[in-house]
């Protein structure tokens, strides 16, 4: 007997993309559109919320049509509709969240609130299924952080960052290095054709936790790069660019490693908007060769920045769990997986 | 005509539902609780009410601004997607103007307004005629001085809003009692039967363009305009 389709309708509007996909039983994209805002932020150097809430609501309309074109269904053939309600900028959150209310209403379907981390953690989904328990390295422009997942639907931090988030790091290393925001891709492609030769601090790589700083790693670099400025010397910027990656990487490594041998999982899923930093992949996929029976999932590339289809694959996790939200449901700028005891 | 009026602008939310211009249903709050928690619960529990059905509506008329940036987009977000998604019509009218809605026949000219802080306001000029509110003055972001510029010229001025009260003795100060006076207590708050009464007239908006009056930029982008030019730029949202 053929298995019944079973259609999410996502929305995600968290940061500076609005997107809005349909996924098929939780791992097939229908369609994920993308309106990203990168050029109108780039103008000031970061996102400005206001600006980015602005945006979402010209373009939330267009991406629904857009999705419901695409992936040719009709609102009959949905389930549910998912909706990324925290954390994230509080009036970019709110467009996705009445949207996604407004459209459950109209058509009596069920709202599943979804956390945008397990979204992120979700992306991983759609390369194979998640096998429990599993282990998720988080890293992202907002977030940095290491979540035990017992089972479906239980996300734990057991570390995160106590300061910047990594991709934070990224940005602000990349304004004093004069490369436009967001810098993640051109650090990483500088770093590779660099050497370690400033060797940053690893800030915390030797506590008894699983927690991450990057706010002394970025200082020590302005102040590496300030110093050599007063005394009229140019620093390569492939070195900088790959002394700061380095540092980075090998301390969420590091921790990684820690926590893998502290909590046996089956799986280690790498996701976030920085997961798509090849140095760290490269990384992570060396270290997980001492761990045999930790198989390695990677959230795909072009599936690491901020997208739907993830909220589709987590919303469709959560549905099936019965977590629904009424009409109250309110965006929660700062919410956060609770911490593992 | 089946219309279902939202107006969450500024702290009061007020919604209605009217079929053929008679109110069926409504619902005004003036409580400090966000306009994402109220309004959707709201909107069911009218629905449920009048016995509708959402497919059966015709027509969302929501207040599009000026008013609170977050309290406009809750409102607009909502009404352009329930029109879009049930493929009904949609239209915007003015905050300001819902509240001069409410004020009877006068040969006053009507003026309300919203604190927009810092001694600048929100607000437009209307005159009330056959009943309906006609455009004097467009609305605008302006200083409570260049408001007062532009008012120079009308004999006799009433204020509107709950806010007009906060500048009741800068306002005296700058003009005579005899020209000016405050409208009553009871024409403060918006009613969402009024805004609905008002939408059923329109011609309905493109759904995919309609956003908020804000009449207002950012703050990031006028400091920007000022060292850089809207020319020749890429498109500052793109689909990938
Ligand atoms: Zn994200």
């Amino acid at each position: 007997m053929e298995k019944q389709r079973e259609l999410v309708l996502a929305f995600e509007s968290s940061c500076d993309e609005t997107s809005v996909a349909i996924i098929e039983n939780g791992h097939k994209i229908l369609a994920n559109i993308i309106a990203t805002q990168i050029n109108s932020h780039k103008r000031f150097g970061g996102v400005v919320p206001e600006v980015a809430s602005r945006h979402h609501i010209e373009q939330v309309v267009g991406c629904l049509e857009d999705a419901l074109n695409e992936a040719q269904v009709s609102y009959d053939d949905l389930n549910a509709v998912a909706v990324t309600y925290g954390p994230g900028l509080v009036g970019a959150l709110l467009v996705g969240v009445a949207a996604a209310k407004a459209v459950a209403f109209a058509h009596n379907l069920p709202l599943v609130p979804v956390n945008h981390m397990a979204g992120h953690i979700y992306a991983a989904r759609f390369v194979e299924p998640i096998i429990f328990p599993a282990l998720a390295l988080l890293v992202s422009g907002g977030h940095t952080e290491l979540v035990y997942l017992a089972k479906p639907n239980s996300y734990e931090i057991i570390g995160e960052t106590r300061d910047d988030a990594a991709g934070e790091a990224y940005d602000k290393v990349g304004r004093i290095l004069g490369i436009n925001y967001p810098a993640g891709k051109e650090i990483d492609r500088l770093a590779h054709q660099g050497q370690d030769t400033f060797n940053f601090p690893r800030a915390m790589i030797d506590e008894d936790n699983f927690d991450f700083s990057f706010s002394g790693l970025k200082s020590a670099f302005i102040n590496t790069v300030h110093h050599a400025d007063q005394l009229g010397k140019e620093l390569n910027h492939a070195d900088l660019a790959a002394s700061f990656q380095q540092s980075v990487v090998d301390v969420l490594a590091h921790k990684m490693v820690k926590a893998l041998r502290k909590y046996p999982v089956k799986q280690l899923i790498l996701a976030g908007g920085v997961a798509a930093n090849s140095g760290l992949r490269e990384r992570i996929k060396s270290e997980l060769q001492d761990f045999e029976d930790v198989s390695l999932l990677m959230a795909p590339v072009k599936l690491c920045g901020d997208n739907a289809a993830m909220i589709g694959a987590a919303g469709y996790i959560a549905w099936k769990a019965g977590i629904r939200a009424d009409m109250s449901l309110n965006a929660e700028p700062s919410l956060e997986f609770p911490l593992k005891k | 005509m089946k219309v279902l009026a939202i107006d969450t602008s500024n702290q009061p939310l007020s919604i209605a539902l009217l079929e053929d211009q008679q109110l069926l249903a409504t619902m005004t709050t003036n409580i400090q609780k966000n306009h994402s928690v109220t309004l959707m619960p709201l909107v069911e529990e009218l629905f449920e009410r009048a016995n509708w059905q959402p497919q059966e509506l015709d027509r969302v008329v929501v207040a599009q601004g000026p008013g609170s940036y977050t309290g406009l987009r809750i409102g607009v977000t909502t009404a352009k997607m329930l029109a879009y998604t049930l493929n009904k019509e949609l239209v915007g009218v003015s905050s300001l103007e819902v509240l001069a809605g409410g004020f009877p026949e006068t040969n006053k000219l009507v003026v309300p307004l919203f604190d927009a802080r810092r001694e600048n306001v929100f607000a437009g000029a209307y005159y009330i005629k056959a009943g309906k509110p006609e455009q004097v003055i467009d609305d605008q972001h302006i200083s409570l001085t260049g408001l007062c510029e532009l008012l120079q010229a009308y004999p006799q001025v009433v204020f509107m809003g709950k806010d007009c009260l906060q500048f009741k003795g800068q306002l005296l100060d700058r003009f005579s009692s005899e020209k000016i006076s405050f409208a009553q207590k009871n024409f403060a708050y918006p009613q969402a039967y009024i805004l609905g009464l008002l939408g059923e007239e329109r011609k309905p908006v493109n759904i995919d363009h309609f956003v908020p009056r804000y009449l207002r930029l950012t703050q990031a982008e006028t400091r920007w305009l000022k060292n850089h030019q809207e020319t020749n730029h890429e498109p500052y949202v793109k689909k990938v």
